[in-house]
């Protein structure tokens, strides 16, 4: 097991690595012209001899993505405008257009995001699981039938239309805002409601039917029969025989949406003004500022990669027959 | 012992027990009707089964698929979903009956005084806990003991059942048994309330032979040290012979053929019984020698009128009148004895027996 987690990180690393290197080569050594983008529409020959020198534009590629991998590991020095200042390792970069360390801007940016994904994921698992598994229970009633029919037109409608109709018309939800968790808790909570209720609602329709589905195969189990031969309740052969088979395969999906919303919330942020990851990248894009586009690059592949790790050691918990080796 | 019950793929180990008279019933199945309403229209999956079964008493259900047998157990338990099955008729078990109970009552019946071996220890299991775990959960269904006093009763029951090492072995999850070991775990598991009644759909069909012979012998060591009536479902006759006191033969949801085991097996008096005796293959007979039944068994939703295996019958032309396919004949004695019936019209079925069919059987 041990010997796996650890062949499994070493994997994730060098999926990261070559992820880098090639959104290096894509961004900084492909025949553009990176220091003129970086250094904007205002140019001076000097801010541009600068960004050139500080980069490394000038160096072979084999120089410069070396000298980047070094920045990441040891840190290094920026020069702009005159001024040197220095990025502490791990450094993904300097921002030209906003003057900034890369690694600073997106470690504010990660808690916001990592914050409406995590109350949002909590919303859509708990109460998708629930209906799911209710439906299940009675399945061909019409309790069953509005449980299907909603899912599929909340799954239905396009994600920013309820986010645009939420951050409209239910006013009456605290002002959306983030305030980090341990400077206030509940302001945390309150300023992120309506992000986690609108990417809590939307998701849970698509949740309501894998548990449903994965909970009807699960009750028509053998296994289920023998539960209830040995005269337990029938609310403990659902819960506890039922429900616990039927979450293997929801959990995987789960491990994969979370993944995947890390590095795309970026509906949910810019509709409810959170300064999270997505709206980060989302800017860097429209501001052509490269290096942030880069550590963006970098962090949603590490996110990406530890969430699969994750995925599969938690496999190992829920279902004993899975033995990684 | 009869040359015919020897004749079976596995030799006959034990003599069965002679049924003494006045011997007070178990179980108790009184016309039983099971169907499910379909879109198709009404599967009759049973109708009309009497049987009688009183404890330390074997009974053997024998059929092909189709028959009811699985049914009908189920029904015995109250296994089937309420929505989608209609049950009348009257089952009781122990004085209890079980048609119509609570789901109360039905909690605190099941797996205590009627538990079930079902037929494939590998799906009948719960892949997510330990054995010890499910057996642990049977326990305290029924008993107000400590998880502790739980585990400990887990292991002794597995002990019992013959599994080696049972201390580590409660800890082990199902696929960490073989396949037999697993179908012991299961056996532990049914009788760890000490039920009057043990239910066995089938138990070694999934199972390699050598290992089926020890299940059997298992069950039937058991079924002396706890006392229990046992009904056994199969469609191995080699397997009736080995186990069962008596023998109830299904064909199309009803019993055409209901008696004790050596004289069912010594001189059938059902033309369906004569058909799946033809159809064991002997292991030491002329290969080819097979007489298969020839057709398939009858829809549940379309059944043939009058006797519902006419269609299949070779003997149907002996019976005047066409009463075959008119009247569906009553499961009364058809000899001088009384212990026994049959559901068929043939006259002297037994002479037939004995001059034309037992010269085919190999």
């Amino acid at each position: 097991m041990l010997f796996y987690i650890l062949r499994r990180v070493i994997s994730a690393i060098s999926v990261v690595i070559v992820t880098v290197v090639v959104s290096f080569m894509l961004f900084f050594v492909a025949p553009t012209d990176p220091a003129g983008v970086i250094c904007g529409p205002r140019c001076t020959p000097e801010r541009l001899n600068d960004i050139t020198k500080s980069l490394n534009l000038d160096q072979p590629p084999v120089e410069q993505i070396v000298l980047y991998f070094k920045g990441i590991v040891v840190g290094r020095d920026y020069t702009s405008g005159g001024v040197t200042r220095h990025c502490d390792a791990p450094c993904l970069g300097y921002s030209y257009v906003l003057g900034v360390p890369v690694t600073d801007l997106l470690a504010k940016a990660v808690p916001v995001t990592l914050s409406i994904v995590i109350g949002g994921a909590t919303i859509y698992l708990c109460f998708g699981v629930l209906i799911g598994t209710i439906a299940a229970r009675v399945r061909g009633t019409t309790l069953d039938r509005v449980a299907v029919g909603s899912s599929l037109v909340i799954g239905s409608i396009p994600y920013f239309v309820v986010a645009l109709i939420i951050a409209l018309y239910a006013t009456f939800l605290p002002k959306s805002q983030y305030v980090p968790f341990f400077s206030n808790p509940v302001s945390w909570a309150a300023g992120l409601l309506a992000a986690w209720l609108c990417l809590g609602l939307t998701n849970s329709a698509s949740y309501t039917r894998y548990s449903r589905a994965s909970m009807i195969e699960a009750l028509g189990q053998d296994f289920t029969r023998t539960a209830r031969s040995k005269g337990i309740s029938e609310r403990r052969v659902v819960y506890r025989h039922g429900l616990r088979a039927a979450m293997t395969p929801v959990i995987t999906i789960f491990g994969v949406d979370v993944a995947y919303q890390l590095v795309n919330t970026i509906f949910t942020e810019r509709i409810f003004q959170l300064p999270g990851l997505g709206l980060r990248i989302l800017n860097a894009f429209n501001q052509y500022d490269l290096p942030v586009l880069m550590g963006g690059v970098i962090v949603g592949a590490t996110v990406l990669v530890v969430m699969n790790l994750v995925v599969d050691i938690l496999y190992t918990v829920l279902d004993p027959r899975v033995r990684l080796g | 012992m009869t040359d015919q019950t020897v004749r079976a793929p596995q030799t006959v180990t034990r003599t069965p027990r002679t049924r003494s008279e006045g011997e007070e019933a178990y179980l108790e199945v009184n016309d039983l009707h099971v169907q499910f309403p379909t879109a198709d229209g009404r599967v009759q999956a049973v109708q009309g089964l009497s049987y009688s079964l009183p404890l330390r008493r074997t009974l053997a259900i024998v059929g092909e698929s189709g028959s009811g047998k699985s049914v009908s157990s189920m029904a015995i338990l109250g296994l089937h979903d309420r929505k989608s099955t209609w049950i009348s008729g009257s089952i009781k078990v122990g004085g209890k009956e079980v048609v119509g109970m609570s789901e109360k009552d039905l909690m605190s019946y099941r797996g205590a005084d009627a538990a079930m071996i079902f037929q494939d220890p590998q799906s009948s299991l719960h892949p997510f806990f330990t054995i010890g775990d499910q057996i642990m959960e049977s326990y305290r269904a029924h008993h107000n003991v400590s998880k502790r006093a739980a585990k400990a009763r887990a292991v002794d029951m597995l002990g019992r059942v013959g599994i080696p090492n049972p201390s580590r072995r409660v800890e082990q999850y199902p696929h960490e048994f073989s396949g037999g070991m697993r179908q012991r775990a299961m056996i532990a598991m049914a009788l760890v309330n000490d039920p009057k009644l043990l239910i066995a759909d089938e138990p070694t069909t999934a199972l390699d032979v050598t290992v089926q012979a020890q299940i059997l012998d298992l069950i039937a060591d058991l079924q002396r040290d706890f006392g229990s009536a046992v009904v056994f479902i199969t469609h191995d006759l080699g397997v009736v012979a080995e186990i069962a006191d008596d023998i109830l033969v299904m064909y199309g949801g009803s019993a055409v053929e209901h008696g004790p085991v050596e004289k069912i097996l010594g001189t059938p008096l059902h033309p369906y019984t004569w058909g799946l005796l033809e159809s064991i293959p002997a292991v030491s007979g002329t290969p080819g020698a097979l007489h298969p039944i020839p057709g398939s068994p009858p829809s549940l939703l379309a059944m043939p009128s009058g006797c519902a295996f006419h269609p299949r019958c070779e003997y149907r032309d002996r019976v005047g009148g066409d009463l075959c396919a008119t009247l569906k004949p009553e499961l009364i004695p058809r000899t001088a004895d009384l212990g026994r019936t049959s559901r068929c019209h043939l006259k002297e079925p037994d002479k037939v027996f004995e001059t034309e069919v037992l010269t085919r059987l190999p």
